[in-house]
């Protein structure tokens, strides 16, 4: 899910002038060619250190995201919805590890970014620290913020790095049941009581803007954007994506009854699509900055899962250990 | 965890008939393990029959700055290709 470039001002590589002009030119030109770049292919050190930042970040919000939705596993109204939702959470998990690999590609390691993460170094997405209150959350999350992350990495298929494209490939091919289940859940709960409905319509009201917020700030105060474009790894603008969604998602919002918490929102037959409210971005940077409602509990629950796992770890490790004991004896 | 373990490299055959095909890769302790990872991370939609797995250190590569001259050699040689001949519309079946 999620890729917004969420470091405003990143800490500049070597200037791509200090680098051979000759392989930077190469290099640009293929790029310039839609041609693929390849993990051993020749790189700017810039190219890659946005690569690193914006793959990790990508992965880091995948596995981040499994939490708010593992709080509802156990709640679940019915074993359907339950081994659905196991379903889902299990490929978020999966989508981090292709994503943790395609950027291990680039020179890092695993364990650096996994520490980068529990250290509260590194970014994820800011939709993940906003809290699920109820069931119709789930619904929400599945409708609204995986049909936003679809929306941001359907481009991303095309990005310029081979490794990020591939993985975003497969992710993009099982992206599309979450979002179906999260909107079966909708049309289940706004179909249902009028408590159900109400909570149904509670859920897209506290999901509507952190959606829109996930497409990232705003063209002019996108400040990596240009060189983004220019090697191919963003394919299309913020704010571009941000009107797609909008469009798409008002009239499925219609069809369950229900109304987005916008008052702006209107048909605007001269640019074909809806005209819609400013978004809160001192919020957005609030949470950017860690002030999102449930940043310190997402990565006290991370952490604890990750030390509450290392004895599966040690005994994988113990177990190979052994084997190799054995056969060298 | 004070060390990445291995990291493996993943090929699937998705169905009879055809080649196994380079899909990721994973981190495991050992092969065993390896095996199970991939087909949990890789196989969730019966997107295979079969799993090889490979140690990523184990795979020889070649170096993409010297592809020109790895591949020139076939570039000239276009009288490989059936479309290099000249055979009259008129006779059939070639």
């Amino acid at each position: 899910m999620y890729t917004t470039e969420l470091d405003k001002t990143p800490k500049s590589a070597v200037p791509i002038s200090r680098e051979d002009p000759e392989l930077v030119a190469a290099f640009e030109a293929r790029v310039a060619a839609d041609e693929f770049i390849e993990p051993k292919d020749w790189m700017p050190e810039a190219y890659r250190r946005t690569l690193v930042r914006q793959i990790s970040q990508h992965a880091h919000s995948e596995i981040v995201g499994m939490l708010p939705e593992g709080n509802w596993l156990t709640r679940a109204p019915s074993l359907r919805r339950k081994a659905i939702l196991l379903a889902k959470i299990q490929d978020e998990g999966g989508h981090g590890l292709y994503l943790y690999c395609a950027a291990e590609t680039l020179g890092t390691s695993r364990q650096e970014m996994i520490e980068a993460l529990h250290s509260g170094r590194a970014k994820y997405s800011t939709i993940f620290n906003y809290p699920t209150l109820t069931w119709a959350d789930i619904g929400a999350i599945g409708w609204l913020v995986d049909g936003a992350a679809i929306m941001n990495q359907v481009p991303l298929q095309r990005t310029s790095y081979g490794p990020y494209a591939r993985a975003m490939v497969r992710v993009c091919k099982e992206e599309s049941f979450h979002q179906r289940q999260g909107y079966e859940i909708m049309m289940a709960m706004a179909g249902g009581t009028p408590e159900q409905k109400a909570m149904a319509q509670d859920a897209l009201n506290r999901w509507w803007w952190p959606s829109l917020m996930m497409f990232g700030p705003p063209d002019e105060s996108s400040p990596n954007s240009a060189q983004s474009f220019r090697w191919r790894i963003k394919r299309d603008s913020n704010d571009d994506l941000r009107q797609k969604f909008v469009d798409i998602t008002v009239p499925q919002a219609d069809y369950l009854g229900l109304t987005v918490p916008d008052p702006a929102v209107k048909w605007n037959e001269e640019k074909g699509g809806y005209d819609f409210g400013e978004v809160d971005w001192e919020e957005f940077y609030a949470v950017v900055r860690g002030e999102g409602p449930l940043a310190k509990e997402r990565m006290k629950a991370r952490r604890e899962a990750w030390d509450n796992g290392a004895w599966v770890r040690e005994a994988a490790d113990a177990h190979e250990a052994k084997r190799r004991a054995r056969l060298a004896a | 965890m004070s060390h990445d373990w291995p990291l493996w490299e993943v090929f699937i055959r998705s169905k009879g008939g055809l080649s196994h095909k380079h899909v990721g890769s994973i981190h495991a302790p050992d092969a065993e393990l390896a095996l199970r990872h991939a087909r949990d991370t890789y196989t969730r939609r019966l997107e295979g029959v079969s799993i090889w797995i490979a140690r990523s250190s184990d795979i020889v590569a070649s170096d993409p700055a010297q592809a020109g001259e790895l591949f020139e050699p076939a570039e000239s040689k276009v009288y490989r290709h059936p479309t290099f001949y000249d055979i009259p519309d008129i006779v059939k079946h070639i």
